[in-house]
């Protein structure tokens, strides 16, 4: 049985990592938290934005880091808000059915992002996927410390966790697919013998046309 | 005394000018070749919506339609999609004249329930553009996209299994269409073997289904399968459109063209080369030169860019198996040309243009499917070659595939070719997955790809002229390694593949050119 490994933002849904955090940033239970918080990711914001273009790595520790002092227990009760207020109503409309056509293959439907793993699990029980392999905050006396737990899942670190997890299920990488939208998810994209390009962005799909990859927009309405 | 569509060549006949993908070349073919020329275009109906209007009161056992009508009904209309007539017909296409006339008497008799669907199959999904071409602006306008859209085959929720024939074969059908107190098919009837049963057993159906008619066994068993009586593909869709129509109420409208695919100034295309007229002659020489010289996407887009202008032959309605014995009736007329004997050789002009690369580039895997699949199935009673014999196509067989609608197509081609050219061997081992994959799947349902069964069925296409044939030879690839991947030879010109298709015999080769396109099918007595 192969396994289907699919990012998710941008991917499956229209929102990005910034979203479900700015949702967080936004409910921090009093307005005087609420404002320190988002003071603090405003700060951050230009440095965030160079290190978009930079590594994506970098990128996803500036803007974790933005969870520093958030309890466990209120990351958990937000993950399901943010799920049901943010991720949900933007997933596209094809995203659950190309994940039940993996299914009907027999596939293994994993879900690999740089989104927060309790925020995941939500989309990956809502679309039918099997496992998840997304970040970690690092937690200490219950408080997140806005540092995320090795590895950090991003750009050519993705398709390590792939060929690990291949590997550790005894899945042949050639038998297996990937699905992006994103260029920075090329590495990701090249380690299983069947790589499709999803709403890709001007540089994947041109790669896909060069390398005959399938690409596909799931935004359209089915 | 021959028919005047075959010609005989002299040692003094000009030279032939034949397709060759998108360009035209001239070809000397030896005395005594035989070329096959369509028959002239039959006389078109000179009231097109008068004999619609007629076909559908006065119906082939069957009631009338508006006496199948109540108000409150729901009616679901399913219509032929882009794969035929080629190119498509200029405006108004048939489709859209018989549409008007159905859903005005849909309205007058209260029916407000009424769906369209575009019958696909597997095929792909039909663009906004092409749908408004085929229905026109005033239906187009008014029902697209909720009331007028693409069958999707892979759209589980609307899938329904309406039960099983003799044979065990499991029929999957459109829901809307299943539950539809009535179906009303249109159909425009190309080539013999569209229309009849496979209209709705095939055109809203989808992979499960098809998979019980369209393989290397069924192929095989069909002499040939543009001859309904005696193709094996014809039986078994006759099996599943038989229950359809067992359990559902369906009404067929049905309709022939005639085979005036060139408009003026190129009607010439289709005439004996001896018989052209000076002017003629020149335009052939100049049009010959210029598709020699345009680069290939300019070519592509000029072909591309002119419907056909046929003319409607004829319309019927009503029982299915009935309407579809006049509808045959009508298409051998067009086509049939009586032929004594089979060839050695035959000589297929490749053209650019297949029902599965519509507006997109005609890829190695459709050239073989019209090669040994439809060219070598244009006849009735025998082939037109010996059993052993050549096939000489002309086509550059350009390794070159359009991404957006035969995805799945270079999968095949560079993947599972190179492992085995056995269409049973593919079929047990690659259909399935290919059938299933979710990628190709999701390029299928929200994009404007074929289904990634579809470059199997294309293979299987062939496999009746595969088994029959001895040889095929390509003249003016491109390439080398392609046609080789096809288990064709290569030759650079007509006469060196005409030398090779002799090698060793010491007599003469009857050999046979069919002069297409438009089509023409050879009516074969040995």
């Amino acid at each position: 049985m192969p396994a289907s490994y699919f990012d998710v933002d941008g991917t499956l849904v229209r929102t990005n990592l910034v979203h479900p955090t700015m949702y967080y940033l936004l409910n921090q239970g009093t307005p005087v938290k609420t404002a320190r918080h988002l003071g603090k990711a405003l700060l951050r914001a230009p440095a965030m934005a160079l290190a978009e273009f930079q590594d994506r790595r970098l990128f996803n520790e500036l803007l974790y880091s933005s969870y520093s002092g958030v309890s466990e227990d209120r990351l958990e009760l937000l993950a399901e808000e943010v799920f049901v207020n943010v991720m949900r109503p933007s997933l596209y409309p094809f995203a659950r059915d190309l994940v039940q056509k993996s299914k009907s293959a027999g596939h293994r439907v994993v879900l690999v992002s740089g989104a927060l793993d309790c925020v995941l699990r939500h989309v990956a029980d809502h679309l039918g996927a099997d496992e998840i392999i997304g970040n970690r905050l690092e937690i200490k006396d219950g408080i997140a410390t806005g540092k995320i737990l090795k590895p950090v899942v991003a750009g050519p670190e993705k398709a390590r966790l792939i060929r690990e997890h291949a590997r550790v299920h005894g899945f042949d990488l050639d038998d297996c697919f990937a699905f992006s939208d994103s260029y920075s998810d090329v590495p990701m994209l090249s380690v299983v013998g069947h790589p499709a390009a999803v709403n890709p962005d001007r540089r994947l799909s041109l790669l896909a046309k060069a390398y005959d990859w399938p690409q596909f927009d799931l935004t359209a309405a089915p | 005394m021959n028919h005047p569509c075959v010609v005989t060549l002299e040692r003094d006949s000009a030279p032939r000018v034949l397709f060759a993908g998108d360009r035209l070349i001239e070809v000397d073919l030896p005395a005594g070749t035989r070329c096959i020329y369509p028959k002239p275009p039959l006389e078109p109906l000179r009231d097109v919506d008068a004999a619609i209007r007629y076909a559908i009161n006065h119906p082939e056992e069957s009631e009338p339609l508006y006496a199948k009508l109540r108000p409150g009904m729901k009616v679901t209309i399913a219509i032929d999609d882009i794969s035929l007539p080629l190119p498509p017909m200029k405006r108004p296409d048939v489709r859209e004249r018989v549409l008007t006339i159905v859903l005005e008497l849909l309205a007058d008799h209260g029916v407000d329930d009424v769906e369209m669907i575009i019958a696909t199959g597997v095929h792909r999904r039909m663009k906004p553009h092409e749908i408004r071409h085929m229905v026109g602006d005033k239906i187009f306008d008014a029902y697209y996209p909720d009331r007028l859209y693409n069958h999707d085959a892979e759209d589980a929720a609307n899938m329904v299994v309406i039960g099983e024939t003799p044979h065990g074969e499991e029929l999957e059908l459109n829901r809307r269409a299943a539950e539809s107190d009535l179906i009303i098919y249109v159909n425009l009837n190309f080539v013999p073997m569209n229309g009849g049963y496979k209209s709705v057993a095939v055109g809203l159906t989808g992979y499960k289904s098809l998979r019980h008619h369209h393989n290397p066994k069924t192929i095989r068993a069909s002499d040939s399968y543009m001859d309904p009586a005696k193709s094996q593909l014809a039986t078994d869709i006759g099996r599943m459109g038989r229950l359809v129509h067992r359990k559902l109420n369906i009404f067929n409208i049905e309709t022939t063209v005639n085979n005036r695919m060139f408009d003026r100034p190129l009607e010439f295309l289709t005439k004996n080369e001896d018989d052209l007229t000076g002017r003629e002659r020149t335009m052939l020489k100049a049009l010959v030169a210029t598709t020699a010289k345009l680069p290939q996407p300019l070519r592509h887009t000029v072909f591309d860019k002119f419907p056909a202008p046929y003319g409607v032959t004829g319309v019927w309605a009503g029982n299915v198996e009935a309407v579809h014995k006049k509808v045959v009736e009508r298409s051998f007329e067009q086509y049939l040309v009586p032929i004594e004997g089979q060839a050695d050789v035959l000589i297929c002009p490749i053209p650019f243009i297949s029902p599965y690369n519509v507006h997109a580039f005609l890829n190695p895997l459709l050239v073989q499917v019209l090669a040994q699949g439809y060219l070598f199935n244009m006849y009735r009673g025998a082939p037109l070659v010996k059993k052993g014999g050549t096939l000489i196509i002309t086509h550059p067989m350009t390794d070159k595939f359009d991404h957006e609608q035969h995805a799945p197509y270079i999968d095949f081609v560079h993947r599972l070719l190179p492992e085995t050219r056995d269409a049973n061997e593919l079929r047990t081992r690659y259909e399935e997955q290919f059938a299933r994959d979710p990628a190709y799947l999701q390029m299928f349902r929200s994009g404007y790809a074929y289904h990634p069964s579809h470059p199997f069925f294309m293979w299987y296409w062939g496999e009746n002229g595969r088994q029959h044939l001895g040889r095929v030879i390509v003249v003016g690839a491109d390439n080398e390694y392609i046609p080789k991947l096809f288990g064709y030879e290569t030759a650079p010109t007509m006469d060196d593949a005409l030398y090779r298709a002799k090698a060793g015999q010491a007599r003469s080769l009857d050999i046979t050119c069919l002069h297409v396109p438009p089509i023409v099918m050879g009516d074969v007595t040995v």
